[in-house]
């Protein structure tokens, strides 16, 4: 609803984060970051590697508890109402987290029972999605035999199958070719358009979120250093492209991550559970 | 309750749909029965002990289900990071649920492949004192299994990675497994191993399902083998349950 001026109302957004802090130990993954998402905006998360992205993430999800500051998604408290905050959002995580052994419809079905999704809601709901997401077809295929691009759009219908007001993507794009990703970008803008499901997303891919994104966060070592639409990123740093500007604004020194035991497993899981098709 | 039947009946599909897998585990215990069984057989009746086919079968079921439960709990450690687990874990609904949900499934699928082992033990000649002993001895196999998933997620809440877990195999389960008077006769041996498969809760199932499945001949004794067992299983199941509630992604 918009006010007579034609200015959207200045309500709490969908998502805000005041002052929020992460430490593991003497570790600051994230320091002291505030930001704000309104109902129906698509926001982008970008940064390089280890800037704090995930982490950030984690804690918006519930995943984490914030070692200081201040988290609403939807106006709750992902730490003291855990599950009611739960239900306002759906989530696609770097890593995958379908069940390989199980068919598309399978992995939906099992979704919508944990989500208690009463039984024809969410037979009507797998079936729109699925067709939404161009998966009807391979419904009673095991996820195994899925492309990296299929697992994708999978994980995106399965986590709106609640009907979430909030979709989180963390690096949804990681490991797909331009193909597959530029569709994987027309469903979401195409889903945030109709349905206004306010989106979240992380990448490193600077002309994914310059295209997608009506809003963006660099954030680097835990801060966040700017904010705005990618024009302001842009003329703040007299840059022509946001990847200038995001060198302009992060440094171009290269982030060597210590490869820690999960990416360890990840390059195992690459070798064993992609099979491209 | 739907989360506990989600959980459950996924595990369940994953193991009727992985065919080749089900064959594989049994290829293990078949050896010990053959390589075992009857290459010891000869030499074990000499000794005055009776048929030593009858004496394994107890000791191989209980083997195949202490593997597969603990594998199954285990796993925890890969489905948290790239299966369907990590999933439930952002679902609102109750951590405990989804701890049972697992434990179940992976007991049941334990006790599949157990009794899978049973038929074919049966086919290659073990006989049971009669059929009245088999509900006791499914009891003792439902709860090693039980026992054993609970473990394996205990371990696999505290592991990081798979690191750590060949240190498991071999000084833990590998253990449980020689050391539990699942291949020999604890009543003849030497006192140190008594002490130690006194401390193996193994040695108490396959002992309650020795003593089923022979009509008597306990090592342990009845009362003891069932009270040892369900409070172990108890024990096991609240620590899987703490260890797990403690899992961050």
């Amino acid at each position: 609803m918009e006010l007579a001026s034609g200015v959207p109302p200045a309500a709490a957004g969908m998502i805000q984060a005041e002052n929020l802090c992460k430490k593991f130990g003497e570790l600051e993954a994230v320091r002291d970051i505030s930001f704000q998402v309104n109902e129906g905006e698509i926001f982008a998360f970008l940064g390089p590697n280890g800037a704090g992205k995930t982490t950030t993430i984690k804690m918006l999800t519930t995943l984490l508890r914030p070692t200081s500051g201040v988290v609403r998604i939807d106006g709750l408290d992902p730490v003291s109402q855990q599950h009611q905050a739960r239900k306002r959002f759906g989530i696609v995580f770097q890593d995958a987290s379908l069940d390989d052994e199980l068919t598309a419809h399978e992995n939906m079905d099992f979704h919508g029972l944990l989500y208690s999704v009463p039984r024809r809601v969410r037979a009507e709901g797998i079936e729109r999605l699925l067709k939404m997401f161009e998966l009807w077809d391979r419904r009673g295929d095991l996820v195994k035999t899925f492309s990296g691009g299929m697992r994708r759009r999978l994980e995106i219908a399965r986590g709106l199958l609640h009907t979430p007001k909030i979709l989180f993507l963390d690096e949804p794009t990681l490991g797909l070719d331009p193909q597959t990703r530029n569709q994987l970008w027309s469903h979401v803008r195409q889903l945030n358009a109709e349905q206004r499901v306010t989106v979240f997303l992380t990448t490193h891919y600077m002309e994914e979120a310059e295209r997608v994104a009506e809003r963006i966060a660099i954030i680097d070592h835990g801060r966040i250093v700017a904010q705005g639409s990618p024009a302001e990123l842009k003329r703040q740093t007299g840059s022509e492209t946001l990847e200038q500007a995001f060198l302009a604004l992060t440094g171009a020194t290269i982030r060597d991550e210590e490869a820690s035991s999960v990416d360890q497993m990840r390059n195992i899981a690459r070798m064993w559970t992609r099979r491209p098709r | 309750m739907n989360t506990v039947y989600v959980l459950w009946i996924r595990q369940l599909k994953r193991y009727v749909r992985s065919r080749a897998r089900i064959v594989g585990a049994l290829g293990q215990p078949l050896l010990y029965l053959l390589a075992f069984g009857l290459g010891f057989g000869p030499t074990f009746a000499k000794a005055g002990e009776g048929s030593y086919i009858q004496f394994l079968v107890p000791g191989v079921i209980g083997m195949s289900i202490l593997f597969t439960a603990l594998f199954s709990g285990v796993d925890l450690i890969w489905d948290r990071q790239f299966g369907f687990l990590k999933e439930t874990l952002v679902a609102p609904v109750p951590r405990l649920m989804i701890m049972i949900g697992r434990t179940l499934g992976g007991a049941t699928v334990a006790m599949l492949q157990g009794l899978i082992l049973v038929v074919l033990c049966l086919l290659v000649g073990f006989r049971p004192a009669g059929w009245h002993a088999w509900p006791l001895a499914f009891l003792y196999m439902g709860l090693i299994a039980v026992m054993f998933t609970a473990l394996g997620t205990a371990i696999a809440s505290v592991l990081e990675d798979f690191q750590g877990f060949q240190l498991v195999m071999s000084f833990l389960v590998m253990p449980i497994f020689f050391l539990s008077g699942a291949l020999f006769p604890l009543n003849n041996t030497i006192g140190p191993i008594k002490i130690i498969a006194s401390f193996d809760p193994l040695s108490y199932g396959v002992d309650g399902l020795r003593g089923a499945l022979t009509g008597g001949g306990y090592h342990f004794g009845a009362t003891t083998d069932l009270a040892v067992m369900s409070s172990l299983t108890a024990c096991l199941l609240a620590l899987g349950t703490y260890l797990f509630s403690k899992v961050q992604l």
